[in-house]
């Protein structure tokens, strides 16, 4: 859909060489004036010599930002994690505060979003220590501080405040984030994986999602660029790859066997979409894996690196709950580890990891912090990466700390480790705790199977609906599996996602729940569901 | 098989096609330099805690204790902050569900937004929905959002005027629509002329565009231009009359140096205008804590309120952030303490007025500071900054000069600019970053570095300016008047 003005347009710009000031350059320049006219750009209109300035034209514009004039990529995507479900679930909530007699149960659980701390968990105390010392760095000029926060947290506050220029944690720092933070993460990354990181890899993002975001603007130019994703999937993917014009090229995760991922299915799946006419760019692994939880097997993870070294795919590595591992038969490996294991450097692989501070142990959501560590980039692609991160300046300062504190805790010998330690397992295996007894509880339920949450923070029940059930959901014009969690919802009071919202094998229905209550909650949900789900399979059983 | 995964070649176009100049390449260059040891005065963006300014004691205080609320049950926490800080820290915990470190609501937390409301009613006299305002990560994020919601494809056109703060032109690049300028006139003060608007739209319709919006940045960046009450109203009926959404940047609402013209908000004049108008311009306006006396850009803090906007369009707007979760709660924090600061009376009063005012003071007379040196220079014209954070000063460039910057490969103004770096260290940002009209060069500098030594600063580009004249001047000969 290139118009010709964009050739003359090019040529001008091959003209002057002046390529890095390509369309501000057009900016620049009013009438023919210039060696060569300038006709309007894609990206900017200027003023051509014709000036019919009566201004009635074809298109009479309608109200400008009405639901039929919206970016019809906005109107497309989806991100049921805080949908319909959601959506009823506050209304009544609200209704609760003044009408509490007149529902079933006296409070509403979230179990949707993967959000510990709106759940009771409490942060990690050592990086509350140092971020609130970085928030006011008076206090560190205090006397009393001393008596108010743990030695190391003051240590580790000079140490970071001495890495921002000026100490000011005030300012924007550089779009990457700030290099004393990077190379702390790259630290922690290779103390992680026993191969070594580079802080000019790393971006940090408000979070992992906006650097998901990023790569998707920069991989999909058109619907004719397809992105692999894993089914089930987290909505971000699909929601982002909507926004941006490109299409979800679906490979479907194994049930049966515990979500296994088969390479048999990527490879089908890509020639599938290949003889489509899809180029397909990338392959997205989340591993744990959400909504699912499994946590790939090494061998898995090279026989995936290699299927993208050979069909030149970037390999998008979602490892944001790579603390959240439950089953004593599995362990987290990153895929940068497991690719440079295999030999394989930077010119090999395209790789880009994903890491967050809302989940782990720490789930510190709301503070906004992650980043993304690319490699095997050339340098005029990262040079891209870096110029789309520039214009939003730099993410959050306090985020950045952070995601290097999670990088690199207090250490043996430190005045805080004992308690960081006590803090950490404490929380990891309470939430162990809480995942075996959920998914027990799940497939103690009739026509319930639920596969163990070997990681992340959910569990994702296959429900078997009896066919009354489909059919009084297709009566009410939704589908089956949030028919059952509006109902659940409705009597118990328990927030959970439908599997429609991550897609699912066409024909079977799940449901997302969290393992984030805390403990003693477990015991009354488990009640209220076994109690609702034994209800309404004596309402709907054929 | 190499690595075709990712080529520059096979890039969308998009996101190689944009610009952003304020972190482009003089920053770059700066950055490389200081590396090798040069002294840097970052010039290059509105960062005002980079060149000294001090953090107000006062929010840093709440949003520590809430960064850290273990601190609310010592017994000893009174002694080192002040009864005040306390209690609001406990009333923005009391906001949240789960303290900073849990998701809010995609719009932000609500107890925020109702203070914002409150905040724009005090300012405006107009009631404020708080259900219409959204939180976000920076205001930049809001005007991503917003944009990426309006433009659908390359005929769509946003009205940005020029010249403008990169980031419109940046973001219209990435959602692939198209750019129409309209022309500030720098001989007027950088004034905006209603008909200079009527002939951009015209002429953008004439091509097949469909003008979807007009951006207005007020105070201005790079300009500084407070726009008068009477120049709001005009733009207010032109955008009824044109069915365009009004986009106003006010970002640096608080950043006023003179006196003629104190910041009005577009809401205001558009309720003043009453009916049909008020119910039916479609507005979204949008701040920041970034600027202002604040200047806390790193927290990242915004919002956009919206008017005249339908629900279900509304409801969109929702989706799409929600699928970011949350913007970041410290930072809804500091707005919420921006909109609704110390009062007389409260503990921490004084001292807050004591610091807003000498910072707000300082700006006014590093305003004038800076515009009369850029003045004093014989090839050099400045607007006055009447507000924002910025000067815009007009350089003559000899024509020699233009012929050596063409040598080099580099427009004239970045070429000016990249010689200023390397002789003084004072990293600007070339005109050209922000637009200009033909053969016509700026750079933007910033007001911001400490008072103390900006006598220092403009010696040093006087220095500059002149040998750089005496090498390629020939008797001051001007590119353009």
């Amino acid at each position: 859909m290139r118009r010709f003005v964009i050739g003359q347009a090019k040529n001008l710009i091959d003209q002057t060489r002046q390529a890095r000031h390509k369309s501000l350059r057009l900016l620049s320049l009013l009438a023919a004036s210039d060696s060569a006219p300038v006709l309007s750009s894609p990206h900017l209109f200027s003023s051509s010599s014709d000036m019919s300035g009566s201004g009635s034209d074809s298109s009479s514009s309608s109200l400008p930002v009405t639901l039929d004039s919206l970016n019809p990529k906005v109107l497309k995507c989806e991100y049921a994690v805080r949908g319909e479900i959601v959506n009823i679930a506050q209304k009544l909530q609200e209704d609760l505060k003044i009408n509490k007699d007149a529902y079933p149960f006296d409070e509403i659980i979230y179990c949707n979003i993967g959000n510990p701390q709106s759940l009771g968990q409490q942060p990690i105390t050592f990086f509350r220590e140092v971020l609130a010392l970085c928030s006011h760095t008076a206090l560190l000029d205090e006397s009393a501080t001393h008596g108010l926060f743990s030695s190391d947290s003051i240590d580790r506050a000079w140490k970071i405040l001495d890495q921002i220029p000026g100490k000011a944690t005030g300012a924007y720092s550089h779009s990457q984030g700030i290099k004393g933070l990077r190379d702390a993460i790259a630290a922690g990354i290779e103390a992680r994986d026993g191969f070594p990181a580079d802080p000019n890899d790393i971006f940090m993002t408000d979070g992992a999602s906006p650097g998901v975001h990023m790569m998707m603007q920069l991989l999909i130019s058109s619907e004719k660029d397809g992105i692999l994703c894993p089914i089930p999937q987290y909505p971000l993917y699909s929601a982002s790859i909507a926004l941006h014009g490109g299409s979800l090229v679906p490979y479907y995760l194994d049930e049966a066997s515990g979500w296994g991922l088969e390479i048999s299915e990527l490879k089908k799946q890509l020639q599938d979409a290949r003889s489509k006419g899809i180029t397909v760019r990338a392959l997205v692994v989340i591993n744990p894996g959400n909504p699912t939880g499994q946590v790939l097997a090494e061998e898995n993870q090279r026989e995936i690196v290699d299927f993208c070294k050979k069909e030149g795919l970037v390999l998008l590595a979602d490892e944001v709950y790579q603390e959240n591992v439950y089953v004593p038969d599995k362990k987290f490996h990153s895929f940068k580890k497991v690719a440079r294991s295999m030999g394989y450097g930077e010119k090999d692989v395209c790789l880009v990891s994903f890491q967050s501070i809302s989940k782990g142990y720490y789930g510190e959501c709301g503070k906004r912090g992650g980043y993304m560590e690319i490699t095997g980039f050339t340098s005029d692609v990262r040079a891209q990466i870096y110029k789309l991160a520039s214009v939003n300046l730099c993410s959050n300062i306090s985020g950045q700390i952070l995601a290097s504190l999670v990088m690199s805790p207090p250490k043996p010998g430190d005045d805080s480790y004992d308690s960081y330690i006590a803090e950490k397992e404490g929380i990891l295996s309470s939430l162990a705790k809480r995942a075996k007894t959920l998914e027990e509880a799940l497939n103690k339920l009739e026509g319930v199977t639920c596969n163990r949450a070997e990681g992340a923070m959910y569990l994702f029940p296959c429900i078997n609906l009896p066919q009354k059930a489909i059919a009084a959901a297709e009566a009410a014009k939704t589908s089956p599996d949030a028919f059952y969690c509006k109902r659940l919802l409705n009597a118990t009071g328990i927030v959970v996602v439908p599997g429609s919202g991550f897609r699912q094998v066409p024909g079977t229905w799940h449901f997302r729940c969290t393992i984030l209550p805390q403990e003693d909650k477990i015991p009354a949900i488990v009640n209220r569901l076994t109690e609702f789900h034994k209800s309404f399979m004596d309402e709907f059983r054929n | 098989m190499s690595l075709k995964a990712l080529d520059y070649e096979t890039l969308n176009e998009n996101v190689k096609n944009c610009q952003y100049a304020v972190r482009g390449e003089l920053y770059l260059r700066a950055s490389e330099l200081q590396k090798e040891g040069k002294k840097i005065i970052f010039t290059n963006v509105g960062n005002p805690h980079a060149l000294g300014q001090k953090p107000l004691t006062f929010p840093r205080q709440v949003v520590a204790l809430c960064q850290a609320p273990f601190l609310l049950d010592n017994p000893n926490v009174g002694m080192i902050f002040p009864a005040d800080a306390i209690a609001r820290a406990k009333h923005y915990l009391s906001l949240t569900s789960g303290g900073l470190g849990a998701y809010s609501d995609s719009r932000g937390l609500p107890g925020v937004r109702k203070e914002v409301a409150e905040f724009i009613q005090r300012r405006d006299g107009y009631p404020s929905d708080p259900e219409l305002i959204f939180l976000t990560d920076g205001a930049s994020k809001g005007v991503m959002q917003i944009l990426n919601c309006i433009i659908r494809d390359q005929k769509d056109g946003i009205l940005v005027p020029v010249p403008q703060y990169p980031l419109y032109s940046a973001t219209i690049s990435l959602l692939g629509g198209t750019l129409v300028p309209y022309y500030l006139e720098e001989t007027d003060n950088w004034g905006l002329d209603v008909n200079n608007l009527r002939q951009s739209v015209a002429q953008a319709r004439s091509q097949g565009i469909t003008v979807r919006a007009m951006v207005i940045i007020n105070p201005g960046n790079p300009t500084g231009q407070c726009l008068s009450e009477a120049n709001l109203r005009e733009i207010l009926k032109f955008c009824c009359d044109e069915r365009l959404v009004l986009l106003g940047d006010e970002v640096y609402q608080q950043n006023i140096y003179q006196d003629e013209r104190p910041f009005i908000s577009s809401k205001k004049v558009l309720m003043d205008m009453g009916e049909p108008l008020s119910k039916e311009v479609q507005l979204i306006s949008f701040h920041t804590v970034s600027k202002g006396y604040w200047g806390e850009c790193g927290q990242r803090g915004g919002y956009f309120e919206m008017t005249n906007i339908p629900p279900r369009t509304v409801e969109e707007i929702y989706k799409v952030a929600s699928i970011a979760l949350s913007p970041n709660v410290s930072a809804q924090i500091f707005m919420g303490l921006m909109v609704s600061p110390p009062k007389p009376g409260d503990i921490s009063y004084d001292q807050f007025v004591r610091e807003s005012k000498g910072i707000l003071e300082s700006l006014r007379r590093r305003a004038r500071i800076m515009t009369d040196g850029f003045n004093s220079c014989k090839n050099v014209v400045c607007n006055f900054t009447e507000g924002a954070m910025y000067s815009f000063p007009q350089i003559k460039l000899p024509p020699k000069a233009i012929q050596a910057a063409k040598q080099a490969g580099k427009v004239p103004d970045v070429f000016y600019c990249l010689k200023l770096l390397e002789a003084t260290g004072i990293s600007t940002v070339p005109g050209s970053g922000f637009g200009q009209k033909e053969g016509v060069f700026h750079l933007r500098t910033t007001i911001l570095p400490a008072e103390e030594e900006m006598p220092e600063i403009m010696e040093s580009f006087k220095k500059f300016n002149d040998e750089f004249m005496s090498q390629y001047g020939d008797n001051f000969g001007y590119s353009r008047m």
